[in-house]
């Protein structure tokens, strides 16, 4: 009994002290909290110091030096032309990718959004996410093992009878490891992010606008079209973009299932024409030593040039759109 | 051009509540017509089911008919897309398509149905909806700019430019000013008197001096109490509902005592 | 209209019939068309779906053994079909495990920073860059792990927290990014109380923000780990790979799951003398393929199940 009537003044005494010390323990805190979002920027700023110092020497080094220190290097060749056919196949399967995947996500999205029942959309739309859970091994075991078999005879098929269209000549591959065949596997990956920003965009889309066009007589298409699209479009191509980042940066699949080739080739249904940046460090990385390490790393920094244009492009898309919308 | 509305028996439901119950009612053709009564007396909702605006909502539907000269509009040969294309509806805050000009804000609905409008049919369409609307003269010299730019009430009559460049029998109202200003609440009145000349108008207000101002006939809806579906309590003309109502409730509404 | 049509129309005047009925067939039959190709569009993401998952199982599931989860693949060449996958699932656990650590304390105090003390310059560059950091390949997070310790230890160094650090690079976005969204669903009147009782910031933070939003950010750092959890490429080069179980992340090699999967479907066929037999299976590399990545999606699915769970049942009833 004597202790709790003894307490109140203690406890009002050591609160009146620990406000002194709190302001000391909330400065701490502060600090550990900037001190963490400031290591976010520390981090990206090593990536791009760290891989520079280690491709420092590939950069610097002769033509020559590098095809005496980098095995299969071809005589006569400066770095970037080196590099120039994996930029292009990664580019190439990137683009392919996004060709596929931009009009089927645009359709995902507007099917959540818009056309299946409300109740359903949030299973829905876990289910697109779903496809972005499988890791990328795997979608190279199945592209490899199972797709790739499956799309050879419509691979073929094209080859034969559409063989003059640009990119199906050549010499189609009987084996389906062509980028065609990438191209669909990397396109099912991105799927989910363009999905997802997508959607996201679509369901913002003011009532008001969709009645406005419902009350002139518009059909649900003509909705979509007057209303939901015109108000998306910036979020569609932001999110374009990112799943463009994404297919960029895409190593297993691509190692998986391409036969890999050194040339600017359009031939997509063949093989042995393409490679891209990150598959090409995973095949050569375990086997390289010195200059062909820094070589590898040299690709990897053009990678990490490229995909950071890329994202950075679009979440400029994303916040400039934030500035105008809400508006009306 | 105008043409006359009759609702039989009709009850609103969203899913299994049901909101407004048993209205019979009828719009005569060339006429202002004023829905009036408190906030949740369905009022809105009632206006939305004349052009099967109210079925967009998941779970909402009617039962009982809608006539336009005698053909049930929910009848099983009816589009609601036609629906809405013979009622046009200017909604409670206006809303002009932000990504297009105001030109194509006021060719929006015709060219659904005519895409291939040649360009002096187009100019002619825009010129005379936007003197229908009183619009004309203030943006005449912007009509490539976006609608979004202009105020609150000039977006409101390029609401109604839209709605009536595609020529309906009827246009729906739904509160049109509660979102402007005075003065443009004015031009908006001013406006509707000369709709009626061509249009049967059915406008939704929650303001008994405008619906006194406007209106040649006047519906009053009134609830029982929360969660109780609204009625239309009485219709009249509207000098009739404001000076001797039949209705005790009609009378303490339009005296200001509740509501 | 005359007073004799409408009498003997009983459906009404049938001008105003015909401008009711349907609008323009070529405009139904867009928006019919549109329809149907915006439900194939969906079915479209569907069918790989449900094929690579069927695949997965129906060529993993008879591998998995209890030999197959116990054993490593030490001494075990050629077509033998004995060995398993121990020393992958024991490395992918104590990797994921490093690089969680690693990153959750770095990630949430990021979002604590962003949502209750950013402003300015330094909080937008923050948010700008973590979405940027999102984007960045997993190789180059991989070759950046290297390049760091190939600068302390050597060119040949190969350790298990190379591998963590390199997954930490692209799981603290994520990290961030989900738990930023967990701590502003907090509604600010939760926090005012707090204040209005005189307890201090950095107290009101810890008790009341991170208490209310605790099941949103297992959430948040669940799906992380899932994502990273089947992350092949960074582990490739820079934890290599083993067939002997190895629980020192800070000497060695260390074997991985995804890796292993990659390992296995890259050493093709094996040659059996004599077709298949008890000691030798031909296609017993990519038989173990499947199965890891059997073991693989099973953990994927189950993180992101599991976190998505906590949430429903556990999320405290905001508002």
């Amino acid at each position: 009994m004597s202790t709790t009537i003894s307490r109140p003044p203690a406890r009002g005494s050591r609160r009146r002290r620990s406000s002194t010390t709190d302001r000391g323990f909330n400065r701490v805190f502060r600090w550990i909290a900037v001190g963490a979002g400031a290591t976010i920027l520390a981090v990206l700023a090593a990536v791009a110091l760290f891989l520079i110092s280690e491709a420092w020497p590939a950069i610097m080094a002769s033509p020559e030096e590098l095809a005496s220190g980098v095995p299969r290097y071809p005589e006569d060749t400066s770095l970037l032309g080196y590099l120039g056919p994996l930029v292009y196949g990664t580019i190439l399967a990137a683009v392919l990718a996004l060709v596929i995947a931009v009009p089927v996500s645009m359709g995902i999205a507007l099917f959540i959004s818009h056309y299946a029942p409300r109740r359903l959309s949030q299973l829905l739309g876990a289910l697109v996410d779903l496809l972005a859970a499988i890791p990328s091994v795997i979608y190279g075991l199945w592209g490899f093992f199972t797709l790739a078999p499956v799309l050879t005879p419509f691979w073929l098929w094209l080859n034969d009878n559409l063989g003059w269209f640009p990119f199906w000549g050549g010499q189609a591959s009987p084996t389906g490891r062509s980028m065609a065949t990438v191209g669909i596997v990397l396109a099912i990956m991105i799927l989910p992010i363009i999905t997802a920003v997508s959607r996201e965009v679509f369901l913002q889309t003011p009532r008001l606008h969709e009645e406005a066009a419902l009350a002139l007589g518009a059909t649900r298409w003509e909705v979509v079209r007057t209303a939901v699209l015109p108000f998306g479009r910036s979020g569609v191509i932001s999110a374009s973009m990112l799943g463009l980042g994404r297919a960029l940066g895409e190593t297993m699949a691509v190692l998986m299932i391409l036969s890999p080739g050194f040339t600017y080739s359009l031939d997509i249904l063949a093989a042995g024409q393409h490679q891209t940046i990150a598959a090409y460090i995973a095949a050569d990385f375990p086997e390289s030593t010195g200059l062909g390490v820094n070589t590898l790393i040299a690709a990897g920094l053009a990678l990490f040039v490229i995909t950071l244009a890329v994202n950075m492009a679009a979440r400029w898309v994303v916040a400039r759109r934030k500035d105008f919308s809400g508006a009306n | 051009m105008a043409q006359r509305i009759d609702t039989k028996d009709l009850n609103i439901y969203y899913s299994s509540f049901l909101a407004v119950e048993a209205v019979n009612m009828t719009i005569e053709p060339k006429s202002v017509t004023a829905l009036i009564g408190p906030s949740g007396c369905g009022k809105s909702t009632f206006l939305r089911t004349l052009n099967r605006m109210h079925e967009v909502i998941p779970g909402a539907r009617v039962e009982g008919h809608v006539e336009m000269d005698g053909v049930d509009l929910y009848g099983p040969n009816v589009d609601p897309v036609a629906v809405r294309k013979n009622v046009g509806m200017v909604f409670q805050r206006p809303n002009p398509f932000p990504t297009m000009s105001i030109r194509d804000n006021v060719l929006a609905g015709v060219k659904l149905n005519n895409k291939r409008i040649s360009k002096s049919d187009a100019d002619d369409l825009v010129e005379s909806s936007l003197h229908g609307a009183n619009l004309w003269n203030e943006v005449k010299d912007r009509l490539d700019r976006p609608g979004s730019g202009l105020s609150g009430g000039q977006q409101q009559r390029l609401c109604i430019a839209r709605a009536i460049a595609i020529k309906p029998q009827v246009l729906l109202m739904d509160e049109p000013c509660s979102a402007l200003d005075p003065i443009s609440t004015i031009a908006i009145e001013d406006l509707i008197g000369e709709l009626k000349n061509d249009y049967t108008i059915v406008i939704v207000t929650h303001n008994m001096q405008q619906a006194a101002r406007v209106s040649d006939r006047t519906g009053f809806f009134n609830i029982a109490g929360t969660g109780k579906p609204g009625k239309l309590i009485e219709m009249d003309d509207t000098a009739t509902i404001f000076s001797s109502p039949a209705e005790k409730a009609t009378e303490d509404y339009v005296s200001g005592r509740f509501g | 209209m005359s007073v004799a049509t409408e009498s003997s129309s009983p459906g009404g005047s049938p001008d105003t019939a015909r401008l009711l009925a349907t609008v323009d067939p070529a405009r139904r039959r867009t928006d019919r068309t549109m329809q149907v190709l915006i439900y194939i569009a969906f079915a479209l993401a569907m069918i790989p779906l449900i094929w690579l998952i069927w695949t997965v199982v129906a060529q993993g599931a008879d591998r998995i053994s209890i030999d197959f989860l116990t054993q490593s693949m030490r001494n075990i060449f050629g077509g033998d079909p004995r060995g398993g996958i121990y020393h992958a699932i024991a490395g992918t656990v104590i990797i994921t495990l490093l690089a969680t650590v690693i990153s959750v304390p770095i990630g949430i105090l990021t979002a604590i920073y962003l949502v209750e003390y950013g402003k300015g310059w330094l909080a937008r560059s923050v948010t700008f860059f973590v979405d940027v950091m999102t984007g960045i390949p997993s190789i180059v997070a991989g070759l950046f792990a290297f390049s760091l310790f190939a600068l302390i230890f050597g060119p040949s160094v190969r350790i298990g927290i190379m591998g963590a650090v390199a997954l930490s690079v692209l799981m603290i976005p994520v990290v961030v990014r989900s738990c930023e969204e967990m701590l502003k669903l907090v509604p600010n009147e939760l926090r005012e109380a707090s204040y209005a009782l005189g307890v201090p910031k950095w107290l009101t933070i810890v008790k009341v923000v991170l208490r209310t939003s605790v099941a949103g950010l297992t959430t948040g750092v669940l799906l992380a780990v899932a994502r990273v959890v089947g992350e092949t490429a960074p582990l490739l080069v820079t934890v290599g790979v083993t067939d002997s179980i190895n629980f020192n992340p800070f000497e060695g090699r260390m074997m991985t799951l995804p890796v292993f999967a990659y390992r296995q479907y890259s050493q093709g066929n094996a040659p059996c003398p004599g077709g298949d037999s008890a000691t030798c299976v031909a296609d017993i590399a990519s038989q173990n393929a499947w199965g890891a990545a059997l073991v693989l999606i099973a953990m994927v699915l189950a993180l992101n199940l599991i976190g998505r769970l906590i949430t429903r049942w556990f999320a405290p009833k905001l508002g």
